[in-house]
């Protein structure tokens, strides 16, 4: 079984999904940040896979990623420095990144890739889709590769129906319109998405603001748990990533 | 090629072929539907349509004039005609799509237009559009390309614009438009990405295109009337590409019109030191839409380089990229050497001193004369040098005679 599903059934609230960029700070230290994520408990772990235009993220994850770029950090050496990342890793693992990557290694090649090295699920935020329902899905369900798509508050009403009917794992539910890495304010018609959201069917995560104890409980209150991307990149920048991620215990 | 080409091209998701479409993250999804649906409903009304026909004429001084090029065609062969973008309100074919896509922002009720600019001219263009509706405006530009356009960073500052410099990467024209994304993204129902040229996500490419017809339509009309045949020969240079749409766009149907885009080969044809996207990508994925690409193994997209700061772009409009394909265009590359050539050949053989991107052209077009005498070219002058001309005096020096 899918071990995004797996843990979709075991655990319903509070779940703590923490994304970072593969090779960064150092270009080693993709498989020791996982190693530290799961010992402090994480249930879910987004790996960046590195791109120079991610339009989604803001200047923290975008300078995060240019310096894994500049480390070296690729889609095939994210594939060599996971090889035998299961020995020692059992949480769900999702690689993130922008189709232009996925694209040009070839998707087949990816989903092979995928299925080696045990990855559970992807975020392609670019990837538009109506072309991964004519194209590709029968391919990622094949490699028992979920395909977790975004919500936003702008989804209409109409499009949230096509989104959930093609979504598989769970859903990733922008909490506002904006890139990565802005601060999360309450509001009535926050708090409404939030909830409509969270009576589909599928399995939600919230995410974009969430940065400590305080954002994060207040997230999960309305999904199954949130993810946490900037605050954690912030903390690995300066060297006290156990004391952030005990922070939020 | 059929008459319906400008509704076939691009399809309802805004594919041309296998290029264009909308590659975009869910944020940017409700509100590029909107301008999608927003253009199709109020760019065909009457009043919209009547509204910017009168300031094309009125504040664009629109038509702009061909120009039959004398002493350059004595002295090279051919017969070379210039279609004077130029002339264009704020020196340059930008102008088009900038009061097209402000009249738009204006009746969709959008407060602040963002833009990326890579030599300044769509940014002053923009600005220019702003002032003209009485909207907020903000530009951002690459830390190099400040340095380099400081007259047009100017003009921007006097028309109102805010100027956002760019500090990441090479600080040219793709970290520009990376930053206005950015910005477009945190207030996409109050502001609108006003996109410099036929690239980014549906619907932009046929925006673009469409606001820029008006020069291949004015240029088909006026060569004709001007010479009682088509041109052999069209020439236009492209970075993103649209003002070779626009010329293009009226001579696709005519066989016996030969289209020529002009890409700039910068230094060399080494990685880094040209922008030859068409010769040289392969089909990629950049700032939302399919294209050819100038990118490593790894899909990233390489660094670019062009002495024209608006040319300096890794991708290039689908549109362009389908004619390639279909090579119902054929793309050529003219050097940074050969560009300051035909930059201070056609200034002192005309009196005309062209943009350092449309020199480009010029340079492409005086090769093409000397290879066949007997053809007629007409050229697409898409803007004025006026902002080049320290950038050009300092770097390359005053010749005494050319060639």
């Amino acid at each position: 079984m899918n071990r995004i599903d797996q843990l979709f059934q075991n655990k319903q609230k509070d779940i703590l999904s923490i994304y970072f960029p593969a090779g960064y700070p150092k270009l080693e230290d993709t498989l020791p940040t996982l190693q530290l994520l799961q010992a402090k408990g994480v249930d879910l772990v987004e790996i960046g896979i590195p791109f120079s235009d991610p339009l989604a993220d803001g200047p923290v994850i975008q300078s995060a990623a240019k310096q894994a770029l500049d480390n070296g950090m690729s889609l095939q050496l994210l594939f060599d420095q996971l090889k035998d990342a299961r020995k020692t890793i059992k949480i769900p693992l999702i690689l993130m990144g922008y189709w232009n990557t996925v694209y040009k290694f070839g998707v087949d090649a990816f989903l092979t890739e995928c299925q080696n090295v045990g990855i559970d699920g992807v975020i392609l935020p670019d990837l538009p889709l109506e072309e991964y329902q004519e194209e590709y899905k029968v391919k990622f369900e094949a490699a028992g590769v979920h395909n977790v798509l975004l919500v936003t508050p702008q989804t209409t009403d109409k499009r949230l129906a096509i989104i959930e009917k093609a979504a598989s794992g769970f859903l990733y539910m922008v909490s506002t319109a904006a890139t990565t890495g802005g601060a999360l304010q309450a509001s009535k018609e926050r708090e409404a998405y939030f909830k409509k959201i969270a009576a589909l069917d599928i399995p939600s995560l919230i995410g974009f603001g969430i940065h400590d104890k305080a954002s994060f409980q207040h997230a999960a209150s309305f999904s199954n748990g949130a993810i946490i991307g900037t605050a954690f990149i912030k903390a690995l920048e300066k060297g006290n990533t156990s004391e952030f991620l005990e922070s939020l215990q | 090629m059929s008459s319906n080409y400008f509704k076939t091209y691009p399809d309802e998701k805004g594919y041309f072929g296998e290029y264009g479409g909308s590659y975009i993250p869910e944020e940017l999804n409700a509100e590029m539907q909107k301008i999608n649906d927003a253009y199709y409903s109020i760019s065909k009304s009457h009043e919209f349509i009547s509204e910017l026909r009168s300031i094309r004429k009125h504040f664009q001084g629109r038509p702009t004039p061909v120009y039959y090029c004398n002493r350059l065609s004595n002295k090279y062969g051919g017969r070379i005609y210039l279609k004077r973008e130029d002339l264009n309100h704020s020196g340059a074919h930008k102008l088009n799509h900038c009061m097209g896509e402000a009249l738009l922002a204006k009746y969709m009720g959008k407060k602040k237009l963002i833009a990326e600019t890579g030599a300044g001219q769509h940014g002053v263009a923009l600005a220019t559009a702003a002032a003209y509706f009485g909207l907020e405006c903000e530009i951002h530009m690459g830390e190099v390309d400040i340095a380099k356009e400081h007259p047009n960073v100017m003009r921007m500052k006097i028309l109102g614009a805010t100027v956002i410099p760019v500090t990441h990467g090479l600080k040219t024209l793709k970290e520009a438009v990376d930053s206005a994304f950015q910005s477009y993204l945190k207030d996409p129902v109050n502001t609108i990405y006003c996109i410099g040229s036929v690239v980014g996500p549906h619907p932009f490419p046929m925006m673009v295109r469409e606001f820029q017809r008006v020069v291949g339509i004015e240029a088909r009309d006026q060569f004709q009337e001007m010479t009682g045949e088509l041109p052999d020969n069209v020439v236009a240079c492209v970075g993103g590409g649209s003002n070779a749409m626009g010329i293009f766009s009226a001579f696709l149907e005519d066989k016996e019109c030969k289209l020529h885009g002009v890409e700039p080969a910068g230094r060399s044809f080494d990685k880094g030191e040209h922008a030859a996207t068409l010769t040289f990508g392969k089909p990629g994925i950049i700032h939302g839409f399919k294209c050819y690409l100038l990118q490593d193994e790894e899909g990233q997209p390489d660094p670019v380089y062009s002495v024209a700061s608006g040319l300096d772009y890794p991708g290039v409009g689908p549109e362009h990229s389908m004619l390639k394909d279909w090579n119902k265009v054929e793309y050529h590359s003219v050097s940074d050497k050969e560009c300051i050539d035909a930059f201070y050949e056609l200034s002192r053989s005309e009196g005309i001193i062209p943009a350092l991107e449309s020199s480009h052209a010029v340079a492409y077009a005086l090769k093409l004369a000397q290879a066949n005498p007997r053809q007629s070219i007409l050229l697409n002058l898409s803007g004025r040098g006026d902002k080049d001309l320290d950038f050009v005096v300092e770097k390359y020096g005053l010749p005494e005679k050319v060639h």
